[in-house]
């Protein structure tokens, strides 16, 4: 080592007390002062002909990374992709049901004709096909229209400028501007944006990033979402602003799961996280058109048959679950209906019922099989009940079970807030790699889901 | 990139070929060692490659998951190690690859470093230049993609570019190897003192520049002979952890002792690295 006049230590004191005096946003004017001299430079030594699209992109991205119009542009197009998919699912997945309910019932006849006894026909078809045919009808047509608009965006560049417009919030709550990114991913799948949480170098924000991560609806909530506000709060409406409503009750969730996200990080910030915000750059890449052919694979072949090749796995399993669970009995009462009664108090102190309860219970593995789960309970196996379309699910549910609005909205929210599916749980507990922080990732969610519906349901019923 | 047969006549041909040899791994002892910066898709890879050849050393930062790869040319009878650096936007953010070009630029005390832009993009592209330029003196910009930006109607005027920087600004493209001969040469130029470089530095607001001012006689007395302790001020009052550490630890003051002793073998310096 050299002879040192200096010590290091007084530097760094120095420094520091420096530091303080600037204010933190010296990260900001150095990159600001950096970019200043970039483009001089640039500016003096590059003449640009006929090709104008660099100037194309900065004008665009001047409107929709505007302070002023950026958030409504970002609502805007969100609520559009909402409705095009829930105005156009609807047919296709009526069709899709009325299909697979006809195989099943041509199957159970067959099976009968063969002499097959009854608790096979019924564990194959009542049980195991059931939930398979529930899960493709109700989740493929959403997802097939879903998909492809979500990666149209993704393609053309726009999800950066989404965090672009997103990060000042997160650096308010104390997390990493990056995480309005991760966040983003979020809304195609929670394992990949916990995954994708790497791109955030400080261990403390990309905690805060990972455990928030749930508060986002993934592509496997977004079915039951748009479900649930098509049959229910759609109905509330006038049939002509039915899909308005809708669409618009599906983004109010989104950004109540926004909310949730900034919340939870700044409480986390505030307590068992503390630290500074660091700084970052953000390149807001060129827009491209996107490639036809690369979005009809990407959003058909990695996402929807992904989703749905998940969704199957999961549910054919729990359709055999719950065809075991509703047919033995116990002194006379299924094992399906005393779980359901034994979770029914609690349901109800949150504003749902045991059968939802049970039915998130059953679909830990995969929140995309929630609502088919539910309503194959309340089927149960021997009501051949013929439910093809979206009107005969709400008479089903708002007849012959009570639901009213107060259980949608709730259903909704506990769908948006509760704990992550096994999935998203195995791939916290991989980044990392911390029992005790898989756990919080697992059971905060779960916390301000029970905390929210139990708030949402006593205020409703003060009111009501 | 794969060499097709007209990118060998081309080398053949050129007049390069006469004195540049592409060394690959064979380059054993080297003279000097040129870092290979650049943002991410501006044809880095294909100015290494054109330079060293196909056959090159490829592992992984000591201690990263990052690629590292190391290849080697001779020209003018001098033989030049040519150490490719991840592809970065910028080195303020401290990312793993930032991290890694930053370290090495400043631990691995490179002979050159030479920046490669993209032609078409060049205002986003002399954001890295001009970090780079704080760390390091001894810069060489590549203005690779020429011809596309040709095709897309922009003209980029070297000339002017190379004296608003202070460092010299070679157009080439990299995929035609055209140009690199006059890279090489302004490699062999700037180490050999022949060419001689004065990096612009980014204007900074009148009170950042003060407290600039007030740290860089103490870094400079803390670490003397030191030749970026603006830049590591600058640091500082980002809070830069590594920095910081790299102060404390005394990394800092020690690289000014490699510097009178030539570097003969990499990988000591990466060890360096390796242990903070």
């Amino acid at each position: 080592m050299t002879a040192k006049v200096a010590d290091p230590k007084t530097v760094l004191l120095r420094a520091d007390h420096l530091r303080r005096q600037i204010g933190d946003d010296f990260r900001d004017r150095i990159v600001s002062s950096l970019y200043a001299d970039a483009r001089r430079i640039a500016d003096r030594s590059v003449r640009i002909g006929a090709d104008q699209k660099w100037d194309w992109d900065q004008k665009v991205d001047r409107i929709v990374t505007s302070p002023v119009l950026g958030l409504p542009i970002m609502l805007g197009i969100l609520s559009l992709v909402f409705w095009i998919t829930i105005v156009g699912a609807n047919y296709p997945s009526q069709m899709l049901a009325e299909f697979f309910f006809v195989v099943e019932s041509t199957a159970v006849d067959l099976f009968t004709d063969w002499g097959v006894p009854d608790w096979i026909t019924g564990f194959i078809w009542n049980g195991v096909f059931r939930g398979l045919s529930w899960v493709v009808s109700v989740m493929l047509p959403p997802m097939a229209i879903f998909f492809p608009m979500f990666t149209i965006l993704e393609d053309l560049g726009y999800l950066p400028r989404v965090a672009f417009n997103l990060d000042w919030l997160f650096r308010k709550s104390g997390a990493h501007g990056k995480q309005a990114l991760t966040m983003a991913m979020g809304f195609g799948c929670n394992a990949a944006g916990v995954t994708a949480t790497r791109v955030i170098d400080s261990p403390r924000e990309r905690l805060i990033a990972i455990l928030t991560n749930n508060f986002v609806p993934c592509n496997g909530r977004f079915p039951t979402l748009i479900m649930l506000a098509t049959i229910f709060v759609a109905a509330a409406f006038p049939p002509a602003f039915a899909s308005f409503a809708a669409a618009g009750a599906v983004v109010g969730v989104v950004l109540i799961g926004v909310g949730f996200t900034l919340l939870a990080s700044w409480l986390l910030a505030r307590t068992v996280l503390q630290g500074e915000a660091s700084a970052f750059t953000l390149e807001l890449p060129p827009y491209r058109r996107p490639s036809i052919m690369r979005i009809l694979y990407t959003s058909l072949i990695d996402r929807t048959i992904f989703v749905l090749w998940r969704a199957i796995m999961t549910a054919a399993p729990a359709g055999a679950v719950i065809w075991i669970l509703a047919n033995i009995n116990v002194a006379g009462v299924s094992l399906a209906q005393r779980s359901a009664d034994f979770l029914d108090l609690l349901g109800f102190a949150i504003g749902l019922d045991g059968v939802i309860l049970l039915a998130y219970v059953i679909a830990i593995p995969a929140n995309e099989i929630v609502v088919p789960t539910m309503l194959m309970i309340y089927m149960g196996v021997g009501m051949m009940s013929d439910v093809t379309s979206y009107d005969e699910i709400r008479a089903l549910l708002v007849e012959q079970q009570g639901w009213t609005m107060l259980t949608a909205v709730n259903l909704m929210l506990f769908s948006l807030l509760h704990n992550p599916c096994a999935t998203t749980i195995i791939t916290i507990w991989k980044e990392t790699r911390s029992t005790k922080w898989t756990t919080i990732g697992a059971l905060m969610p779960l916390f301000f889901a029970f905390a929210v519906t139990f708030a949402v349901a006593t205020l409703w019923r003060i009111i009501a | 990139m794969t060499p097709t047969a007209a990118a060998h006549s081309n080398c053949e041909t050129c007049p390069a070929h006469a004195q540049l040899a592409q060394m690959g791994v064979s380059l054993g002892k080297f003279d000097y060692l040129v870092a290979l910066a650049g943002n991410p898709n501006t044809g880095k890879s294909s100015v290494f490659n054109a330079l060293t050849g196909l056959r090159q050393h490829v592992g992984n930062w000591t201690g990263k998951t990052v690629m590292r790869a190391e290849g080697g040319y001779a020209f003018q009878t001098l033989r030049y190690k040519l150490v490719d650096l991840p592809g970065t936007y910028s080195l303020l953010s401290a990312s793993e690859d930032e991290e890694i070009s930053r370290n090495f630029l400043l631990f691995g005390r490179p002979d050159c470093t030479v920046v490669v832009v993209d032609a078409t993009a060049l205002e986003r592209n002399l954001n890295l230049v001009l970090q780079v330029m704080e760390i390091t003196d001894r810069v060489v910009v590549c203005v690779n993609l020429m011809d596309e930006a040709q095709r897309k109607g922009i003209e980029v005027d070297v000339r002017s570019l190379s004296r608003d920087l202070g460092v010299p600004a070679v157009p080439t493209v990299a995929r035609t190897k055209e140009g690199l001969h006059e890279l090489v040469q302004t490699i062999a130029d700037l180490i050999s003192g022949a060419v001689i470089s004065k990096p612009v530095h980014p204007s900074h607001p009148p009170e950042l520049e003060s407290a600039v001012d007030e740290l860089v006689p103490l870094i400079e007395q803390s670490a003397p002979g030191l030749p970026n302790a603006r830049w590591v001020a600058l640091r500082l009052l980002d809070g830069d952890h590594k920095v910081r550490q790299a102060l404390l630890s005394g990394e800092l003051a020690d690289l000014e002792s490699q510097q009178s002793a030539p570097i003969e073998e990499i990988s000591s310096v990466v060890a360096l690295q390796g242990r903070q």
